[in-house]
């Protein structure tokens, strides 16, 4: 796969494991003509391995991915339009979109890099096209790359991009109860942003509501309501990030050290 | 939709394994799909009806079983299927739970012909 793509990985750091152990074959003398074959195969098993390439692609770049996901509109580009104005850390894009070039054009705009990644009618981005849109970024001079995904709360939660953790967006206008109708995008999250939160006047948006219906499908996951006009709420989401950077460094740095 | 995309992900692996295993055709698809996993069974369903049409899985039986949420309780160690969505452990209340089912999408068994 490695030497398809070009890029420097060589296969035997690769978690290839095609374990068909367990594959087993069962004869009926009676019926010799049908065989029932016991597999317990993942589905999604060839994304799962691309999707564990790119993180490896990723982490040799010592760089870490951030998989963004959200309803349409949701605010994730406006998201990373304001967040270059709070944080040091050099980030670039992957944009995925049905049509369109208008969210990578925007944040380039903001001298951000972004490639852009139309879909056509897929609804959602998958492993081999995020492999696809990395070896467009210059990931050396990165510290984080961030997959912004089609617009959806239900079709990109089932797809491993190969990214390190996911960001769930919500937004005021939603509502809350979003949290509870798309409990399996929410479950993967390990943060959410309320976003738009400068509109909390005027919705019926209870953040706390929120937050504990969050916690009910993922006890870990963290919550922060976010404005993009409330500068500390966006210094709270650049905190965020460079704690997790700094941990995922941290994890690099003692992956490194271990002898071979 | 992704459900298209899972669905031809299922019979482009029930391909492989039946020209791996020299079949001549297949009877019957069994898979187990999470109640969690974020898929739609009758979309599956009516996906492979669709997809199946131009390969080795035509006409074969799609057997699907949906598998609830199960959670293992690492406070009190009970097993739990909870009625509602919540991972918490409805024993003792913990959110120290493990998933022990019910967000999986598997392919299980293939019944392989032979002419």
């Amino acid at each position: 796969m490695c030497k398809d793509c070009g890029c420097s990985l060589t296969s035997e750091g690769h978690a290839h494991h095609h374990d068909h152990g367990h594959d087993h074959l069962m004869t009926n003398p009676q019926l010799n003509d049908k065989k029932t074959l016991s597999v317990i195969h993942k589905i999604l098993d060839k994304n799962d391995i691309e999707a564990a390439h790119n993180r490896e692609h990723f982490e040799q770049h010592g760089v870490m991915a951030f998989n963004l996901m959200s309803s349409p509109g949701s605010g994730k580009t406006t998201l990373l339009e304001h967040l270059t104005n709070y944080t040091d850390q050099r980030y670039c894009v992957i944009e995925g979109d049905l049509e369109t070039s208008r969210d990578a054009d925007r944040l380039k705009a903001k001298g951000i890099n972004a490639v852009q990644i139309q879909t056509g009618s897929a609804c959602h981005l998958d492993a081999f096209m995020v492999h696809g849109a990395l070896h467009q970024q210059p990931l050396d001079n990165m510290d984080i790359c961030f997959v912004e995904n089609v617009g959806n709360l239900v079709c990109p939660a089932s797809y491993d991009v190969g990214t390190h953790k996911n960001v769930v967006l919500v937004s005021v206008p939603e509502g809350e109860d979003k949290i509870e109708k798309y409990p399996v995008m929410f479950r993967k999250a390990d943060v959410v942003f309320i976003t738009k939160c400068d509109l909390l006047p005027y919705f019926d948006f209870d953040p706390e509501v929120a937050k504990a219906a969050v916690l009910k499908l993922n006890p870990e996951a963290k919550v922060i309501n976010v404005s993009v006009k409330e500068p500390e709420s966006m210094k709270a989401v650049a905190q965020w990030f460079a704690t997790e950077l700094a941990a995922f460094n941290r994890t690099l740095a003692s992956k490194t050290e271990e002898p071979a | 939709m992704h459900e298209f995309s899972i669905v031809s992900a299922l019979i482009n692996q029930c391909e492989e394994l039946a020209a791996e295993n020299k079949a001549t055709g297949i009877a019957r698809v069994a898979v187990k799909i999470g109640a969690l996993s974020g898929v739609e069974p009758q979309l599956v369903k009516t996906a492979f009806d669709t997809f199946r049409e131009d390969g080795i899985c035509r006409g074969a039986e799609l057997e699907m079983e949906i598998a609830p949420l199960e959670l293992d309780c690492r406070a009190c160690g009970a097993h739990s299927i909870p009625d509602e969505i919540a991972y918490l452990c409805p024993a003792c209340q913990s959110r120290d739970i493990k998933v022990s089912g019910g967000e999986e999408m598997l392919l299980m068994q293939l019944e392989l012909m032979y002419d």
